[in-house]
């Protein structure tokens, strides 16, 4: 009976009107946009997934064209400006050879300068796997085969690290994406029966999860990526990581569900349903479901960033996606060697995505949960 | 009390069962058998078996029984201590991981200690002064420390330390006593190497738990008790330590068991990173060499050992809670 | 028979402040608290009485402060102490906090901690207020445990909570309030979570408790039928202010204020014809940061008057005086 639960009341009496009518989403929504750092991250979210979409179109050049002649060039700035005024250029490249190995390594060269245009022809690709293209945002007009524009420099082999971390980004958020339904599938299913016919069943799938959760996971996957047929295509290992990835993960999800089932069980109206007559499909998709639906969602938005480190760590260990398979973890690999990391920072370059795409995911998880309970 | 002990001892040996099975499948799932494996590798190296050798060998392994028979059979050689031959180092498997698995131990449980040493007072303070510029610094510093996953941590502290002090800060031990018999200066050495490792390890549970010991005591200091205990008369120091403290340091210590495997499980891939003598590299060598014997050993006692940890971590738990230990219950 | 004044309150008032901007939880309470006697104060949840409570042993939770008022221990005396001057965490607060004011709470379950034994929460508050030893104050523990009528407090005193009914738990509560021997006890809804013939128990107690120590009680509750058995003085809260004092009998022969007409009206009673409608008070008490103009409780009165309630806000009553606050009391008088 204090005044400090006051909490959140949207002003006046017309919107108090509007809160008392409000579904549980929209109830969840509003309080949602209060959260500033959680929308600030769901824009971030939003932003990796177009990169996600449009990862092709946002490649400089082709990520897995290799040319040992270019190996690890350093990051490059698009110059904007030169003597002449606005004239976006890079620098071209320069074939010098070591006095020392004799071997060739191209290194930028300042006095040819290759202007950068918008929507340039490049490798072709097909966006949104359906259109063949060749157009991509930025690219070079002219220019050697060899000479391209190098964001975040190149790897060992010489290909460009910028593109292929728009690639990867694709691969790791969908990976993400993949378990993550795949877990939610099992775990409302197994959450769900555990929480609504209780008794054996209950038990049982509780005892496979208490099971499931002590065992250290990463020798575990590991374990099972290694086992996986070196023969098996890229897609193959693709699928069978994502299924890996969620036989652990879906335990998270049926706690949670399982949770909100049982407490439902008990809420007044719920039982005033139950008397009502209501079926039980009724009260679980009409009753039930609406009002766990946001926990749910809040669930999910913190298990995706488990999800992507997962495949990052499983493929920086090289027992994830298997080249020419592109992930965050498989660009990371290269970072493994301290003697190579150390004349090629750059090369640890992925570590910013990974690390963003969790903090979003965390905040926007946080954000949602705390919305969740618009009346608690 | 006893019930609740029991039921738990009973979960850990499932649990230890289960790891079993799944270790035994790791060992079997690579196409094509041992046997193959090993003439494979012997190939490599230029030598070669005859079909003779190789039937022979499948009847010495009890390659040719039945799965569950190759299982139980399996099981009853590791509870005798005897996992198999490693075939890429052809020696035991237990002589293989010698002192590892203990060190992957030691780094695990390091990490939990100072996991709990840094994140209990933390979480105080950030609940106590909610809102406060350090629990706002804290809660950064935390949600960073969940963001990076540790294998990142690692490297980009091996990149700093190459880069700028020079040296390989990797390793558990220096260099004279990489080799050496255990003795006291080598625990000492051991000592003074493992906090890196284990702050490394500890970084994203440290963060998880701030984060939980702040809302549970947040939770806690709205409950009436608190009101009781400062109607009282106690100070508030006095008051908050006694009371919601001790109510929130429940699911603090329960914390340990989802906390350790995710330890044990970190300590892989960071060991990796950091070049430590853990089980981590084995492992992965192991597995990229397909000497599944080593690999589904090495599963096998990494889960047993860490479901031991969790184990002990129930019966503390059982120890601190009255409730548990008068009525019995879960 | 004039009783001590034991702790006088004037004009007191407690905000909450937040992003939704200002709350009065309390806006001007004025009243007195005399030895042996009884102060029941009533009102519909969310009027004040557990802010007043908290107020006056200085334990109102941020974002609520006390913004106004005194609260005076001993007035008149030599030793008379204004506990709003006070700083919440000083040595003389914490002696007033059990060893002068005692609290008892509703949820006799959720205000004792389930991790300490019945006799490691007594003792600990005899220990704050007085020099015995850990023997002493186990042995006083015992005496309290018997004096609240638990039987076989010897065993008890190494009991959990949870190992407790409801009736059991709650005099444990009451121990503890007097523990250090106050003299003005707060009892807040001490009987509401419990069931009938507990509660009878409880009241019973307390009373015969009160007798013999001559303490102050100050009894809130929303149950009238609990102010009917126990309270000498009434006050009846709306939104923050008193809106009616009276004597008991009083109150109840001829209330003054048209609320405290419409909570009497809405007690069932055993009189009642069968089936009879029970009268309710319309509306719902207005959330207190959207306080009405004028007299708070004008939308929901039956008896409003055109224009002038809307407007003006009634005087409060002269504390220590039978009134009410109301314009139509005030035509009466």
């Amino acid at each position: 009976m204090s005044a400090t639960t006051i909490a959140a009341l949207p002003d006046g009496a017309v919107a108090e009107a509007r809160f008392a009518q409000a579904t549980q989403l929209q109830l969840t929504w509003w309080r949602f946009r209060r959260h500033k750092l959680a929308m600030v991250s769901l824009v971030v979210v939003a932003l990796f997934y177009s990169v996600a979409v449009f990862a092709d179109f946002l490649a400089t050049s082709d990520p897995h064209a290799t040319d040992a002649r270019r190996s690890f060039i350093p990051p490059q700035g698009i110059h904007l400006f030169d003597d002449s005024g606005f004239n976006p250029h890079v620098y071209g490249l320069r074939g010098v050879r070591d006095p020392r190995s004799f071997k060739l390594a191209y290194t930028p060269d300042p006095a040819r300068k290759l202007p950068v245009r918008l929507f340039a022809q490049g490798y072709s690709y097909h966006l949104f796997g359906l259109f063949e293209t060749d157009i991509h945002l930025l690219g070079l007009e002219g220019g050697a085969r060899t000479d391209g524009i190098f964001l975040l420099g190149t790897d060992q082999l010489g290909r460009d690290l910028f593109s292929r971390m728009m690639v990867a980004t694709r691969v790791s958020l969908s990976i993400g994406l993949a378990g993550v339904a795949l877990s939610l599938l099992l775990g409302v299913l197994l959450g769900g029966i555990s929480g609504l016919y209780g008794g054996w069943v209950d038990t049982l799938i509780q005892r496979v999860i208490e099971v499931l959760r002590s065992i250290p996971t990463i020798p575990l996957w590991m374990g099972l990526a290694a086992a996986l047929p070196n023969t098996w295509s890229v897609t193959q290992v693709y699928l069978a990581i994502t299924v890996i990835i969620s036989l652990i993960g879906w335990t998270e999800l049926a706690r949670v569900v399982r949770g909100r089932f049982l407490s439902l069980r008990e809420e007044d109206f719920v039982v005033a349903a139950e008397l009502a007559g209501a079926s039980q499909m009724r009260i679980i998709f009409r009753h039930m479901l609406p009002s766990f639906a946001s926990h749910v969602i809040a669930a999910v938005s913190l298990a995706l960033p488990a999800m992507i480190v997962s495949e990052t760590s499983l493929s920086f260990l090289g027992l994830g996606l298997r080249p020419p398979a592109v992930s965050w973890g498989i660009l990371l690999q290269d970072a493994q060697n301290i003697q190579v990391l150390s004349g090629a920072p750059w090369l640890l370059s992925a570590a910013v995505p990974v690390t963003l795409v969790i903090l979003a995911f965390n905040f926007l998880g946080d954000g949602l949960r705390d919305a969740a309970d618009p009346y608690g | 009390m006893l019930i609740y002990l029991l039921r738990r001892l009973g979960l850990a040996l499932v649990t230890c069962v289960f790891i079993s099975v799944v270790a035994f499948v790791i060992i079997r799932l690579p196409p094509g058998d041992f046997v193959d494996a090993f003439i494979a590798n012997l190939a490599a190296s230029g030598s070669s078996v005859s079909a003779e050798q190789a039937e022979a060998m499948r009847r010495d392994y009890g390659l040719d029984q039945p799965v569950l028979i190759q299982y139980v059979r399996w099981v009853g050689r590791v509870l005798h201590g005897d996992f198999g031959v490693s075939m890429v180092w052809r020696r035991p498997v237990t002589e293989v991981i010698g002192d590892r698995l203990w060190l992957t131990m030691v780094v695990s449980l390091a990490a939990l200690f100072l996991t709990w040493t840094i994140a209990l007072p933390i979480g105080i303070y950030s609940a106590v002064r909610q809102y406060s510029l350090g629990d706002y610094f804290f809660t950064t510093l935390g949600f960073i420390g969940l963001a990076v996953p540790n294998f990142l941590l690692a490297l980009i502290l091996m990149y700093l330390g190459f880069r700028y002090l020079g040296l390989n800060v990797g390793g558990l031990f220096s260099a004279e006593y990489v080799q050496a018999p255990w003795s006291l200066a080598r625990v000492w050495d051991l000592t003074k190497h493992l906090p890196l490792p284990a702050a490394v390890l500890a970084l994203a549970g440290t963060a998880q738990l701030i984060r939980i010991m702040r809302a549970n005591l947040l939770d806690e200091l709205r409950k009436p008790y608190v009101v009781t205990a400062r109607a009282k008369g106690l100070t508030e120091r006095r008051a908050i330590l006694k009371y919601p403290v001790r109510a929130a340091l429940n699911p603090f210590a329960s914390s340990i068991a989802y906390l350790f495997p995710y330890l044990v499980s970190g300590s892989i891939i960071v060991s990796l990173v950091l070049g430590l003598p853990t089980v981590g590299p084995l492992l992965l060598q192991a597995l990229v060499a397909q000497d599944m014997f080593l690999a589904g050993a090495i599963v096998l006692l990494l889960g047993v050992m860490t479901v031991v940890g969790t184990l002990v971590s129930d019966l503390l738990l059982m120890w601190i809670d009255p409730r548990i230990r008068l009525e019995g219950g879960a | 028979m004039v009783e001590r004044t034991s702790l006088s309150i004037r004009d007191l008032a407690v905000q909450f402040e937040s992003e939704q901007g200002v709350v009065r939880a309390l806006d001007g309470v004025s009243f007195d608290l005399q030895a042996g006697r009884t102060l029941g104060i009533v009102g519909e949840s969310g009027c004040g009485k557990s802010v007043t409570a908290r107020s006056i042993l200085r334990l109102v939770d941020r974002p609520g402060r006390i913004t106004g008022g005194r609260i005076l221990l001993d007035p008149g005396t030599p030793a008379q102490a204004d506990l709003v001057a006070l700083n919440p965490d000083s040595r003389q607060m914490r002696a007033v906090r059990g060893g002068r004011i005692g609290l008892i709470f509703q949820e006799p379950m959720t205000a004792l901690s389930v991790h300490y034994t019945v006799g490691n929460q007594i003792m600990e508050a005899v220990l704050q207020h007085s020099g015995a030893s850990p023997q002493e104050a186990r042995a006083r523990a015992i005496e309290l445990l018997r004096e609240v009528g638990i039987p076989r407090p010897e065993l008890r005193l190494d009991s959990y909570p949870f190992e407790l009914s409801g009736g059991l738990r709650q005099r444990v509560g009451i121990a503890m309030a007097l523990a250090g021997d106050p003299d003005i006890v707060i009892a807040d809804e001490p009987t509401t979570a419990l069931d009938v013939t507990t509660q009878a128990q409880i009241l019973a107690l307390l009373r015969g408790l009160q007798e013999r120590k001559r303490i102050a009680l100050m009894l809130i509750t929303h149950d009238m039928g609990v102010i009917a058995e126990m309270a000498d003085d009434v006050a009846v809260m709306y939104l923050g202010r008193i809106v009616g004092f009276a004597p008991v009998m009083e109150l109840f022969k001829a209330p003054r204020h048209p609320y405290t007409r419409a909570l009497l009206r809405a007690v069932p009673s055993i009189l009642a014809a069968p089936r009879q409608r029970l009268s309710t008070i319309g509306g719902a008490v207005p959330h207190p940061g959207l306080r009405p103009t004028g007299c708070a409780f004008h939308p929901r009165c039956t008896e409003a008057l055109e224009g002038r309630c809307a407007r003006e806000a009634p005087p409060p009553i002269p504390p220590g005086q039978a009134g009410a606050s109301c314009f139509l009391a005030e035509a009466v008088a």
